[in-house]
């Protein structure tokens, strides 16, 4: 995995290079424009989301019988009423703000999304998500592709964790990865004026394209990316919000930041966030609670306050949350309370443009012969939606680029979230 | 055949964390063989490190509370660690360790959540004999990372720390669980692409009752987890892989009685030890660490390693040495031609700028700003190596990083360029030079030049030789030249 990202930079340095030396009144005229800009905001829920959980079919009476232990009672879940083939559907019940959101039309829910043979590797699962090339998942990512369409800037893509992830890699365009930009600061040993003096020096330095030596080329791109950035998300350092975000809670942290930038207007059209631990092989609790109800908890507790601070500034016309998870998880709980991998999940689409609801079906848990909606042997949930139709929509229909061209097919069938 | 004194710092900074002016001093008269040989047979050195932690001469350490506590505190294990990696007669022992970590990634946080954190610091970090309990995981790395590749997997497979860290406590006949059983087929050996799903489910009932039992001798550092093959969780059926687990070409691992079915674990380790997709991947994974991230090695050569690791019952000392006295590490060409990781910049800039007043303490905040807490792999694949270290924030880390350091050795650094002091170009031409930094072209030179030069008349004055000698270090440390190695 990682031998193939090399090459695949090292092929495409001179391009690359070329991006961090544009002239610095590109990123004059994305700030400009920053303010009108539409930003789409990732969330990838990292290790494989137990999405049975999440949006929870509580009637089936499988969903109990294939998971004594951490079933979610019919009682305690939030309904949100069925699926268009009936199916009544509730969501976790540590999705209470996620709950108003959707009452408020303003959540979609897509069911079963993936792909055929969807791996069950978190890395092949990720890369596959993150390239939306399920065939040859070691290529750009499919909003690194994105952003190559756009006017360069430095901050087009900004992912908050700092292994910028594949989804936002590209040849020509290197996204910073900042998780916390009170961090993001020059530092000297000396005062002033010798502090100055130093930066200018650094940034001289820097600046240089060695081509006979690409890989120290791509370090000084990196270097002069952050040079660039520095003092734009200097700026977002003291954003507090207009509610308070939970504190211990990186994941609404990462968000609280990226209202930050929107709401400062600097430009950036991606942004990244995710949250970890959503591998529960064991112990994921029960009755409701334990520690998928953690999770499910930082990812609630993060969107709604995102949502409502954005809505109270007048943000979430111009915002789209986009959920996903690299993989399902098995239907049947395994011996320790938790569950192995397994396939289809989840999305949510959030945002003040989004026509909310239900879309697609949930699968039938009963495990016989022949059951479309799952597959290995009725083990796990069989994708009905594939991803990169969600991917095109959001594409075509918020970022107002050309599916095709970026991810490489003909997918604009997909459900109409926004 | 001696190296002469660029050489030896490409040696040092592969082979270990890179050379302080006295560690030069002491490797002058060797030659290139003696050297390797020195770094290779670190047995015959003592692995006495430990002993100067304290000593006012070496690097500090900061306890939490006023005790050091490296066996019960993961903060101190990851600064006794880093304290090594400074100080070991035997950078290479260390070297690997950070090599395995990284190959096995196991991270603190999901086991501190499973066990007390005390409990949790022991299976990672315990130094054996400290308390009592079986060697922490590093512990392991350190002692058998040069030896079996076989009989490593075997011990990983029932290191505790692993037993938690990818659910194996919890695998049993009853309901088999395939977190290790997948990742040791596609992270620790083979990798993807070399086994199926149902490969994985056999895998998982392979390791059923490869358990862990918990010792209760009162409190945390005194109790310990340990290793335990429990016969009533093992599933004892026949299991067949899609590729061969014995040499005769059979892919079945027969039906065994319960008590025998440890077997079942260690045929299944040794074919993968063994198979060909391991030997390359491993081959290739020590040619990015030691050789070269930027040229891939030609396929003679991979093979040639691949045969070597093979021939030698999957040891890795023959394979390390291989690629070590080959003529393509010892090539000038692939000096600089690897992405340093965070903790080989950190160390080597400690070794290299100076850490009189300094501590490990100090590093652990940007180590983590820059991508690499130690005992804190993001996930089991590891760290995103290469360029992906090389993030805008991961970079405004190191230069950070640089400014702290030369900011806390602006005395200690003056004082050495005492004789240097003669004009900014020569304290400039002192400080490159003891930097045993990447080749600087002419306009970044000019850069730096520039810099020395800016902007008061030169007296050096004292107090204009600290300010500039630690910008100097600051702006050298924190380019582009000093990442690679």
């Amino acid at each position: 995995m990682s031998v193939t990202r090399r090459e695949f930079i090292s092929g495409g340095v001179a391009a690359f290079t070329v991006t961090f030396v544009a002239p610095s009144f590109l990123s004059d005229i994305a700030r400009a424009q920053g303010a009108r800009s539409r930003s789409l905001v990732v969330v990838y829920l990292a290790g494989g989301n137990d999405s049975l959980n999440t949006v929870i079919p509580y009637t089936d009476p499988q969903y109990q019988i294939r998971r004594p232990t951490i079933f979610v009672p019919a009682a305690q879940v939030l309904q949100i009423g069925s699926d268009s083939a009936g199916r009544p559907l509730g969501l976790h019940p540590r999705l209470a703000g996620l709950q108003t959101i959707f009452n408020e039309g303003r959540l979609a829910i897509i069911q079963r999304t993936g792909y055929r043979n969807s791996s069950r590797s978190h890395f092949q699962g990720s890369d596959i998500w993150g390239t939306a090339d399920p065939l040859s998942p070691s290529s750009m990512g499919w909003l690194g592709r994105y952003l190559e369409t756009v006017p360069l800037d430095p901050l087009s893509g900004w992912s908050t964790v700092r292994e910028v992830p594949r989804a936002l890699l590209s040849k020509k365009v290197s996204v910073p990865g900042i998780p916390d930009p009170r961090t993001y600061s020059f530092t000297s040993p000396n005062a002033e004026p010798e502090r100055t003096y130093e930066r200018v020096a650094a940034t001289r330095i820097s600046s240089h394209v060695p081509v006979d030596r690409p890989h120290l080329a791509f370090i000084n791109g990196s270097t002069t990316a952050a040079f660039e950035t520095l003092d734009r998300v200097g700026s977002v350092s003291d954003y507090t919000g207009t509610i308070a975000y939970p504190a211990n809670n990186g994941f609404a942290l990462a968000l609280r930041t990226v209202a930050g930038s929107i709401s400062r207007g600097l430009g950036t059209r991606v942004y990244w966030v995710q949250t970890g631990g959503f591998d529960t092989h064991a112990n994921q609790g029960n009755l409701g609670a334990g520690a998928y109800a953690n999770l499910m908890g930082t990812y609630n507790d993060g969107v709604t306050a995102f949502y409502t601070d954005l809505k109270n500034q007048g943000l979430l016309g111009d915002t789209l949350i986009l959920e996903f998870s690299e993989f399902g998880r098995r239907i049947t709980e395994n011996g320790t309370g938790g569950t192995d991998h397994g396939a289809a999940a989840v999305m949510m689409a959030i945002g003040g443009a989004v026509s909310g609801g239900i879309y697609g079906t949930a699968p039938d848990l009963n495990p016989f012969p022949g059951n479309p909606t799952l597959e290995n042997n009725g083990g796990d949930v069989t994708y009905e939606t594939d991803f990169r139709s969600v991917y095109a929509r959001v594409l075509d229909n918020w970022l107002g680029a050309s599916s095709t061209a970026i991810l490489g097919g003909n997918f604009t069938n997909g459900p109409a979230i926004v | 055949m001696a190296l002469g004194r660029t050489g030896i710092e490409h040696v040092l900074r592969r082979a270990g964390f890179g050379a302080s002016p006295d560690d030069l001093k002491s490797f002058d008269d060797m030659s290139t063989f003696e050297l390797l040989d020195f770094l290779i047979d670190f047995e015959k050195q003592p692995d006495d490190v430990d002993a100067n932690i304290g000593n006012a001469a070496y690097i500090g350490v900061v306890g939490r509370g006023g005790a050091f506590a490296p066996n019960t505190n993961i903060e101190d294990a990851r600064q006794r660690w880093l304290f090594r990696m400074v100080h070991s007669r035997r950078p290479l022992q260390e070297k690997m360790a950070l090599f395995w970590h990284n190959h096995f990634a196991t991270a603190y946080s999901k086991i501190s959540g499973a066990i007390p954190a005390a409990s949790a610091t022991k299976v990672l970090a315990l130094k054996p004999g400290d308390l009592p309990g079986p060697r922490g995981q590093y512990e392991m790395f350190r002692a058998e990372g040069m030896g079996s590749f076989r009989d490593l997997l075997i011990e990983v497979a029932r290191d505790p720390a692993m037993l938690v860290w990818l659910d194996g406590r919890n695998n049993t006949r009853r309901l088999p669980q395939e977190n290790f059983g997948r990742e040791i087929m596609e992270l620790f050996t083979m990798g993807v692409g070399n086994y199926t799903e149902q490969d994985v489910y056999a895998a998982a009932r392979v390791f059923t009752g490869w358990n862990l039992r918990f010792v209760n001798r009162g409190d945390d550092t005194q109790s310990y987890y340990e290793y335990a093959y429990i016969p009533a969780n093992h599933e004892p059926t026949a299991k067949t892989f899609t590729f061969p687990i014995y040499g005769n070409g059979d892919t079945t691992i027969p039906a065994r009685p319960a008590a025998d079915g440890e077997q079942d674990g260690i045929d299944f380790i040794t074919a993968l030890a063994h198979h060909p997709a391991t030997a390359r991947r491993l081959a290739r994974k020590l040619w990015n660490f030691f050789v070269s991230e930027v040229v891939p090695p030609d396929e003679a050569t991979l093979n040639a390693a691949v045969s070597v690791y093979l021939s030698n019952g999957t040891r890795i000392a023959p394979l390390v040495t291989f690629l070590l006295r080959s003529r393509d590490f010892l090539s000038p060409s692939m000096y600089f031609t690897r992405y340093s990781w965070p903790v080989e910049f950190a160390v080597r800039a400690i070794k290299e700028v100076g850490w009189t007043g300094f501590t490990v303490d100090a590093v652990r905040a940007p180590l983590t700003a820059m991508g690499q807490t130690l005992f804190e792999p993001p996930d089991v694949a590891g760290w995103e190596l290469g360029q992906g270290w090389f993030s805008t924030g991961a970079m405004v880390a190191r230069m950070n990083y640089a400014a702290t350091l030369a900011a806390n050795q602006r005395f200690n650094l003056a004082r050495a360029a005492a004789g240097a002091k003669d004009s900014p170009e020569s304290l400039m031409d002192f400080l490159l030079d003891r930097l045993s930094v990447a080749p600087y072209d002419k306009d970044p030179r000019g850069d730096l030049l520039t810099y020395a030069q800016t902007v008061a008349a030169w007296t050096g004055s004292d107090a204009q030789v600290q300010a500039k000698a630690a910008g100097l270090t600051r702006l050298i440390v924190g380019s582009s030249e000093y990442q690679i190695v």
